[in-house]
């Protein structure tokens, strides 16, 4: 017992050196990406784009924290756009019912629906024991199918909504939107939580080593259940965010998204394994998805070449990460695959 | 038993005899009547009643010809997947291989190629995306759920950097046999090729060297290494496999609608992984059998049908396969959980 502590520090050194490399190797990647269209097009780089960058990415930055969680854990949550989706119809729905009812309680519903619908989630993997793909396949279609049930397939406008609910996000601050600072804000919590509390390295053992986790007296599906209702909380409180900032409400909202929080997260260095990544990465795996899209239209890419090159992105940066996970790679041949 | 003495007391006999009634193998017929598949007949034949009874229409052999449009191109490609599930890999990129394999088909058709050449564009388009899955996983050492992840994106992707939000709708003549054709009487081609792959994927699967090797990899990829089966060779044929059967899948939708764009077969993955795990292949690999898939696409089919019946709405039939493909996991736990069913069959 005395030992093991011992050679977990040397091991994990030797971890933090390779993650410190890869995290600045991407930063670089960002830098290049950002200078090369700066060449041609410098207003890219003018503080004012940059904000708007930020701003247009902050939803995925706070999405794609919350999928990491999942992902260290071992699982993924398929179901994180459609429960962004059908959040933030109900909060839009509600918002037009009630435009008197002020930003405090429409936060408080999103935030509390996106914790129920990733709470469903969390007791079918952690309970029943089932595979979360399977599972967050099922409630993806089930999330999106019930945003149809409530709006009968109708549009929720901006001009159902109220100023209160449309302006929150944009209150400007230091040059920045308050949306961009909640993204920070985000970004902050998620660095505080994932490395200084217990329940937040629990996740990273959870899905390291499951035997140990257990052994060590951590239930590895319950530290799963965690990870689901967080991820839930964040896509619910992304679901008021996103029809706030796009000011319409429908049945497609956001469809597809769910796989730009995984590309984060997996150009960010996540193992997709479980019980591997750093905040940095992941931060930096979505300001690279940020900046690509927005540097597209500028240097005359249709919008419809976004999908491939996302594809694309993800796909070399699995193949990468494949490589460089030693770990992942001899995991794959003599032990079991997580499902 | 050589080892008891040839005389026993009588009682020694009746309890000899009692402890093999409780050690025996069940009976075939309670085999029969435990399996996952005789529910799907069941739920099937209640299923079917309750259709017959709910509408005059539905007991019309060319309605139900027509029925079986709705799910046999899903279940041309489930079939494969339900190989690949049972080897212990997925691939959730199917759809997005069927919309390229479509693009890819309208681009030889407005260069004017033949329908036969069209439909072998379909098929090499799918098979080459198959093996690109396949080398991802095998050569890479991609986790197959990333590697399919990401090529979702990319084969869906590409569709619609090439056509953008266009339709291409002119097929050359003779092209549309494969989607709108019949082989025999109210037989469509479509239904005859998914039952004569059918066929061949249950020999294979459960008469060959090579389908007890598939499940010899689902069960454990490593001891199945060990036992010199070669394990990557396998994982990339069911990859190649499944991409080819999502080209015939888009040969097949393709010519049945007669139109391409890059945004068909959307949400598809979710119905081919929901049809063969309600056929009772386990999603953790080792388990399944070809009868089962075949028997849940036609439940499928007919639930689909049954709500069109009953005019639901396409988006709320998601809820129901949703909600199918949840429950039909989750029941065999709880009912394992609460000692109804042993919990060795799944």
């Amino acid at each position: 017992m005395a030992a093991a502590p011992a050679a977990t520090t040397t091991r994990r050194s030797a971890l933090h050196r390779w993650i410190a490399s890869r995290d600045a190797a991407l930063a670089a990647l960002n830098v290049v990406l950002a200078v090369a269209v700066a060449l041609r097009f410098p207003d890219f780089v003018a503080p004012s784009n940059l904000a708007d960058i930020l701003d247009d990415t902050a939803i995925l930055f706070l999405l794609a924290l919350a999928q990491m969680c999942v992902i260290l854990t071992g699982a993924i949550d398929l179901s994180v756009a459609a429960n962004l989706a059908l959040t933030g119809v109900t909060v839009a729905l509600v918002n037009a019912a009630h435009p008197g009812l002020g930003v405090a309680p429409i936060i408080v519903l999103a935030l509390v629906m996106g914790a129920a619908l990733g709470a469903f989630n969390a007791v079918l993997v952690w309970k029943l024991r089932l595979p979360s793909i399977v599972v967050t396949l099922g409630t993806l279609a089930v999330y999106r199918g019930c945003i149809f049930l409530i709006t009968g397939g109708a549009w929720v406008n901006s001009n159902q909504m109220s100023d209160a609910f449309l302006g929150f996000i944009r209150v400007p601050f230091l040059g920045l939107t308050l949306l961009t600072w909640i993204a920070l804000a985000g970004i902050a919590a998620a660095t505080w939580f994932l490395n200084f509390t217990v329940a937040g390295r629990n996740l990273y053992v959870a899905g390291g080593n499951r035997s140990a986790a257990f052994y060590a007296g951590i239930d590895p599906w319950r530290m799963q259940a965690l990870a689901f209702v967080i991820s839930g909380a964040v896509a619910g409180l992304c679901g008021y965010f996103w029809v706030s900032r796009f000011a319409v409400a429908y049945v497609e909202v956001a469809q597809g998204f769910e796989l730009q929080a995984i590309a984060a997260c997996v150009i960010g260095g996540v193992s997709i394994a479980g019980g591997l990544g750093t905040v940095a990465g992941v931060v930096l795996g979505a300001l690279f998805l940020g900046l690509v899209k927005n540097a597209l239209p500028l240097i005359g890419i249709s919008p419809f070449w976004q999908m491939a090159i996302a594809g694309a992105v993800i796909t070399v940066a699995v193949i990468v990460n494949a490589r460089g996970d030693g770990r992942a790679a001899g995991r794959r041949i003599l032990e079991e695959k997580a499902a | 038993m050589n080892a008891l003495p040839e005389t026993t007391r009588p009682d020694e006999a009746a309890g000899r005899a009692a402890v093999e009634r409780y050690t025996a193998p069940p009976s075939r017929l309670a085999r029969i009547v435990r399996s996952w598949e005789f529910l799907l007949v069941v739920l099937f034949a209640a299923g079917f009643v309750a259709c017959s009874l709910a509408s005059p229409y539905f007991l019309d052999i060319w309605n139900l010809s027509d029925a079986t449009f709705n799910f046999t191109e899903k279940a041309i490609v489930a079939l494969p997947m339900a190989l690949l599930i049972i080897g212990r890999e997925i691939d959730i990129s199917v759809a997005g291989i069927i919309a390229l394999a479509s693009v890819m088909m309208g681009l030889a058709a407005q260069a004017g190629a033949a329908w036969w050449i069209v439909a072998l564009v379909g098929l090499g388009t799918g098979l080459a995306c198959g093996m690109v899955n396949g080398a991802l996983v095998t050569l890479f050492r991609v986790p197959a759920i990333v590697a399919t992840i990401g090529t979702m994106s990319l084969y869906r992707g590409v569709g619609y950097a090439i056509l953008g939000d266009q339709v291409i709708k002119s097929y050359p003549e003779g092209f549309e046999v494969f989607g709108q054709g019949y082989a025999w009487g109210p037989l469509s081609i479509e239904f005859a090729i998914f039952l004569g792959l059918a066929a061949l994927f249950a020999v294979v699967l459960h008469r060959t060297v090579v389908g007890r090797r598939l499940f010899a990899i689902g069960n454990s990829p490593t001891v199945a290494l060990f036992s010199g089966i070669a394990v990557e060779r396998y994982r990339f044929m069911l990859f190649a496999v499944v991409g080819l059967a999502s080209g015939l899948a888009s040969v097949c939708l393709t010519s049945r609608l007669g139109s391409t764009r890059p945004s068909i077969a959307v949400g598809w993955e979710l119905e081919i992984i929901t049809m063969v795990v309600l056929g009772g292949v386990s999603i953790l690999g080792g388990v399944g059998s070809i009868l089962g898939v075949v028997l849940a696409a036609l439940l499928m089919g007919l639930v689909t049908f049954g709500l069109g019946l009953l005019n639901v709405p396409g988006i709320v039939m998601q809820i129901v396969v949703g909600g199918l493909l949840i429950a039909v996991i989750s029941v065999p736990v709880v009912l394992t959980r609460a000692g109804i069913i042993r919990p060795s069959r799944r």
